[in-house]
């Protein structure tokens, strides 16, 4: 470890003298935090995994406290805010090792949802020096009476994984909570702590207070990491999600690393990549599996497991993405596609927590379209090209529920507090007359009839300060906070006697794969076969199951989709013969089938195919732009394609490509109409306005905004039974009454970047204006094979609802009700 | 004969479904009101008006707009049918106090159905005591020939009851996926009606509570968005979470 000098004046000595005895010198970005600190300045550190990061944000904290008896301390002094509950325990531990050692007298405690509430209380009582905890907690002390008096002293805020946090509604919320840690106690620093960081200025706009500017301080780069593609002897499939073909390999892989992290895109595809490795797994490695819906015992279990080196391998989904230490990682497998080159460099930091030595990856692509895009990935890694994300417009549900949580702590002046607001980074052009409309949103839910005026939930007092409007109020709030939506989940239970009482949990599932199950199907939940025996209330009841064709729905939805980055690189690549050298020669010979029987376009056209199949007639377009901007496309070419009398039937949807078939031949139609930029207005509000994404994103709004609870309960009935009425009624009548209301906007807004991406979209049709490249072709082209793959695998929830209820009463018919 | 012969099931022009109850003609339409042509009659249950102010009242600010909806589905409906009686099947308002919270717009708007039809109040368990205030009358249940309009269908079975109360619901399954409308659940001798107002939820009809309320395998009548669709007890599903 060659770093800077090792008796610098920043540090005090039993610091200089820690360092030693580690046989360290402190790092020269270590030094420098420590100097911003001295010089009362906001600062990004940025600094690959393995570089000392976490030490480097408190070590500024450290060396303060140490200069200042315990009774000249009043209140908490630094406060740390990671994304993940888990990370904040993980950091209390490690920060335990140096403060202990060095002798110093400092107390740091973590603080999130799982701790105890004795701890809890005690914490308010006596603030540790350091508090660990979740930007949702931090939410909460906004929200209490005593907050003024607890941070009055604080000093230094740090927010860890910092990347992870600021482009979503979670920062949003943490950005309006820093505004108001910085009014409590003005003379707080601010730090962001990231190893992956594209655009740092974005961050760095996000995170300062105000105009104050936030300084840059960068790590050592890391040495590169290698990535390799594995190239499955040309066996790389057509089409699929699943990387089947190459489990061999993988598991030979893993075989030969001291610790393997398999990390896939979604939970079924670590079930069924677990699965596989067991069936191949002679030697009985220890290969253990982690997701989002296991219980978290069982993920707790995998993660000690792990930390005492005990496994060989762990199959896992992004949970495993952000922050802990795992020991000794030395290889990180992606099956399946990388979908963004940010995502990647935070995975393959997984592996080889030394900074030195360079992290190992193995790229495992599924299908040929894949294969391009691990390369654009290898490439991108290469050069240190990630993926940005622009700063964010803060979204006003967010704000609505900030608001209530302030009016919750002590009065405020609505003046004072958009000025403070608007010292938060996504706040920063938040107009007043949005502001009011916020305020009044909280006070009274925004409705034109002033109906609800006794039912207000934040009152003014005499002085015309804004205050929660009852206790009960506010205790509701506490219980409603935050900006994480997840969606419904059930909890799946072994059934037990033939009553089918809910045994054991097992974990969690969403609501929606349910969907696609009956009772008797199978499927792989937690590393097992399964049957559905029954579904009761909110528990799944499953039965052991020795199946050795589960059913397993839902291959394809990735819920990342491509980077606009990477998927400029794969349109690059593919346009450009002399790059496919670098390719595997099943992918190059693939290419070359494409060239021969129909097109390969250049970098800023698009491919447009159309041919006849069986009895239908389909359109294969190629843009590249991601799942999500391409179902939106897809569902608006379906009404043009309608309106031009092709009769269209359907239509499927990846990353890479979208298919839509009919009844009549397209080869007429003059594509560049088809795709004109003009489909974005009134076609796009007439079908958005119907969709089940803003009735999704009108949920998600008013959850956040607190106009509807978590659980939204109606009224028990007789039976004992909660009935539910859906959140879609309430849009469908605030949509006929109140057009104009806020919960719309924003739901318009949610819908337009999270579900939709018509920003992309928008820049799709431009790029591709007067470039799109028609061959009509007789029979299906190499590139449209994977497509008509997709077809049939997946369903298209919340739509055609009403032609599905006019099949059911053909059946009826013939069901005659015997 | 078939059962859909024997209940008389047949699409109308207009969306709605054609019934026969206890021998009478019925008409379901997509709002989820029951036309009783012999009668003159326009019948729906469980409106809750005011539910929207009832979850302000404890502190869940949802739209104070479904008394408004709910009234505005029932003029375009009396409007189409011109009945000579609308008769409320119970629940026609969310609690004993929902009536006072009532807007003056919204009032008024009673008040101007009560002026083209008789309105007949049958009470339910929310709304026990007609507010005599209101336009119309009250009843605790109410005949028409065979039928028995009540509330809260009896627990045994009862020819010609045409009930509410259940806000019942249907998941129909088929190959493509699952629809979760309301309906109105019948076997030709009695029917539960759907709940007809604006913030209602529903109660699928495999629920416990639908049990043993009919002699014959029930046939449901899915509210859809243009038409009622008719489907089998065989193409339900239980509800999911």
């Amino acid at each position: 470890m060659a770093d800077a000098a090792s008796d610098s004046p920043l540090l005090p000595s039993r610091f200089v003298d820690w360092f030693a005895a580690q046989g360290w010198s402190p790092r020269a970005h270590q030094l420098e935090m420590v100097a911003r600190a001295r010089a009362g300045r906001d600062a990004l550190l940025i600094a690959p995994t393995g570089g000392g990061k976490t030490l480097a944000g408190f070590l500024p904290t450290l060396v303060e406290l140490e200069a200042r008896p315990r009774s000249e301390r009043r209140g908490v002094h630094t406060l740390y805010i990671s994304p993940l509950k888990a990370l904040a325990v993980d950091v209390e531990r490690n920060l335990a090792r140096p403060i202990r050692e060095m002798g110093l007298d400092i107390t740091a405690e973590s603080r999130t949802g799982d701790t105890g509430i004795a701890r809890r209380q005690r914490q308010k009582m006596r603030p540790p020096d350091i508090l660990l905890t979740t930007p949702e907690q931090l939410a909460l002390f906004c929200a209490w009476e005593g907050s003024r008096l607890y941070f009055e002293d604080l000093a230094c805020v740090v927010i860890d994984e910092i990347h992870a946090l600021h482009a979503s509604k979670r920062g949003d919320l943490l950005a309006l909570g820093l505004a108001r840690l910085s009014a409590l106690a003005p003379g707080m620093r601010r730090i962001g702590l990231s190893a992956t960081v594209d655009d740092p200025d974005v961050i760095r706009r996000w995170m300062g207070c105000g105009d104050r500017p936030v300084d840059l301080v960068r790590g050592p780069p890391g040495a590169p990491p290698e990535v390799d593609l594995l190239l499955s002897n040309g066996r790389t499939p057509w089409a699929g999600h699943t990387a089947q073909h190459a489990m061999a390999e993988v598991y030979d892989a893993i075989r030969r690393a001291r610790t393997a992290l398999v990390f896939v895109n979604t939970r079924f595809q670590a079930e069924f990549a677990f699965q596989e490795l067991w069936k191949l797994n002679e030697e009985n490695l220890p290969i253990a599996l982690h997701h989002g819906s296991l219980a978290p015992e069982q993920r707790r279990k995998v993660e000690a497991a792990m930390v005492r080196g005990e496994l060989k391998a762990v199959v896992c989904t992004s949970t495993l993405d952000l922050g802990i230490d795992w020991g000794d990682v030395d290889l990180v497998i992606q099956l399946a596609s990388p979908k963004g080159a940010s995502r990647m460099v935070q995975r393959i930091g997984r592996a080889n927590h030394r900074l030195d030595e360079p992290s190992r990856a193995l790229f495992v692509p599924a299908n040929r379209f894949e294969t391009l895009e691990c390369q654009a990935a290898r490439e991108c890694i290469a050069e240190n090209r990630l993926d940005g994300e622009p700063l964010r417009t803060g979204a006003l549900d967010v704000l609505a529920q900030h608001l209530l949580g302030c009016a919750c702590a002590e009065p405020f002046d609505a003046a004072a507090m958009l000025t403070e607001a608007r010292t938060a980074g996504p706040y920063r052009g938040l107009s007043a007359a949005d502001f009011d409309l916020t305020l009044d949103l909280t006070a009274t839910g925004g409705y034109a009839l002033q109906a609800y005026d006794r039912f207000r939930r934040m009152v003014r007092n005499p002085e015309g300060r804004w205050c929660v409007r009852n206790g009960e109020t506010a205790r509701r709030h506490r219980l409603n906070l935050g900006a994480i939506l997840s969606p419904e989940m059930l909890s799946v239970r072994i059934a037990q006697g033939a009553r089918l009482v809910g045994g054991r949990k097992i974990g969690e599932i969403e609501e929606g794969y349910f969907e696609m199950l009956d009772p008797g199907d199978t499927f792989v939940f937690a590393g097992q076969v399964w049957s559905l025996a029954a579904i009761a209330g909110m528990d799944v009841l499953v039965r052991p199951a020795r199946d050795t064709d589960p059913k397993m729905p839902s291959w394809g939805g990735s819920k990342f989709a491509l980077s606009s980055h990477l998927a400029r690189r794969v349109r690059r690549m593919m346009s450009d013969e002399t790059a496919w050298t670098v390719l595997p020669p099943d992918v190059r010979e693939w290419l070359g089938l494409q060239r021969l029987r129909s097109r390969i376009v250049a970098e800023d056209e698009m491919l447009v195919e159309t041919f006849p199949r069986g009895r239908r007639h389909f359109l294969v377009a190629y843009p590249f732009e991601g799942r999500l901007a391409h179902t939106t496309l897809a569902m608006l070419l379906t009404r043009r394609l309608e309106r031009a009398g092709a009769q269209p039937l359907g239509f499927v949807c990846n990353d890479y490509a979208l298919a839509v078939w009919s009844l009549k031949p397209m080869d007429e139609v003059d594509m560049d109409d088809l795709f004109a930029q003009d489909m974005l207005g009134d076609d796009l509000e007439d079908w958005l306005a119907e969709s089940f994404m803003m009735k999704r994103a009108f949920k998600g709004c008013a959850i956040i905004a607190g106009l509807i609870e978590r659980r939204f309960p109606g009224e028990p009935r007789k039976s004992g039974r909660q009935v539910t009425f859906s959140t879609d009624l309430i849009y469908d009548v605030l949509r006929r009454h109140q057009p104009d209301h806020l919960l719309l906007r924003c739901a318009r807004q949610d819908a337009a970047e999270g579900m939709i991406d018509a920003a992309r979209l928008g820049d799709l049709l431009a790029r591709v204006s007067g470039r799109v490249r028609h061959v009509a072709l007789e029979r299906l082209s190499p590139f449209a094979v994977p497509m008509l793959m997709e077809i049939g695998k997946e369903r298209s929830p919340g739509q055609a609802g009403d032609a599905i209820l006019a099949e059911a009463e053909s059946e009826l018919i013939a069901e005659a009700l015997a | 004969m078939s059962p859909v012969e024997a209940l008389g099931l047949r699409p109308a022009a207009d969306g709605a479904l054609e019934l026969v109850l206890a021998g009478e003609a019925a008409r379901l339409l997509p709002s989820g009101a029951l036309v009783l042509s012999a009668w003159s009659a326009l019948v729906v249950a469980d409106l809750h008006l005011e539910k929207g102010s009832a979850f302000a009242g404890r502190g869940q600010l949802l739209p104070p707009l479904d008394t408004r909806e709910t009234l505005r589905r029932l003029a375009v409906d009396a409007a189409a049918v011109a009945p000579e009686r609308i008769l409320f099947l119970g629940d026609a308002f969310h609690d004993r106090e929902a009536s006072r919270r009532m807007s003056e717009a919204d009032r008024q708007a009673l008040e101007d159905l009560g002026r083209t039809a008789d309105l007949v109040w049958i009470t339910g368990n929310h709304d026990p005591e007609p507010d005599g205030d209101l336009p119309g009358g009250a009843a605790d249940e109410v005949r028409l020939g065979a039928l028995v309009l009540r509330h809260e269908p009896l627990p045994a079975p009862a020819p010609g009851e045409i009930a509410g109360h259940l806000h019942p619901c249907a998941r129909i399954a088929t190959p493509r996926g699952a629809v979760r409308r309301r309906c109105l659940v019948t076997d030709g001798e009695r029917a539960i009606l759907p709940a007809y107002g604006a913030f209602t939820g529903g109660l699928n009809v495999l629920d416990p509570a639908f049990s043993g309320l009919f002699r014959k395998s029930p046939v449901v009548a899915a509210l859809g968005a243009q038409r009622v669709h008719a489907a089998g007890i065989r193409s339900l599903r239980p509800d999911r979470g």
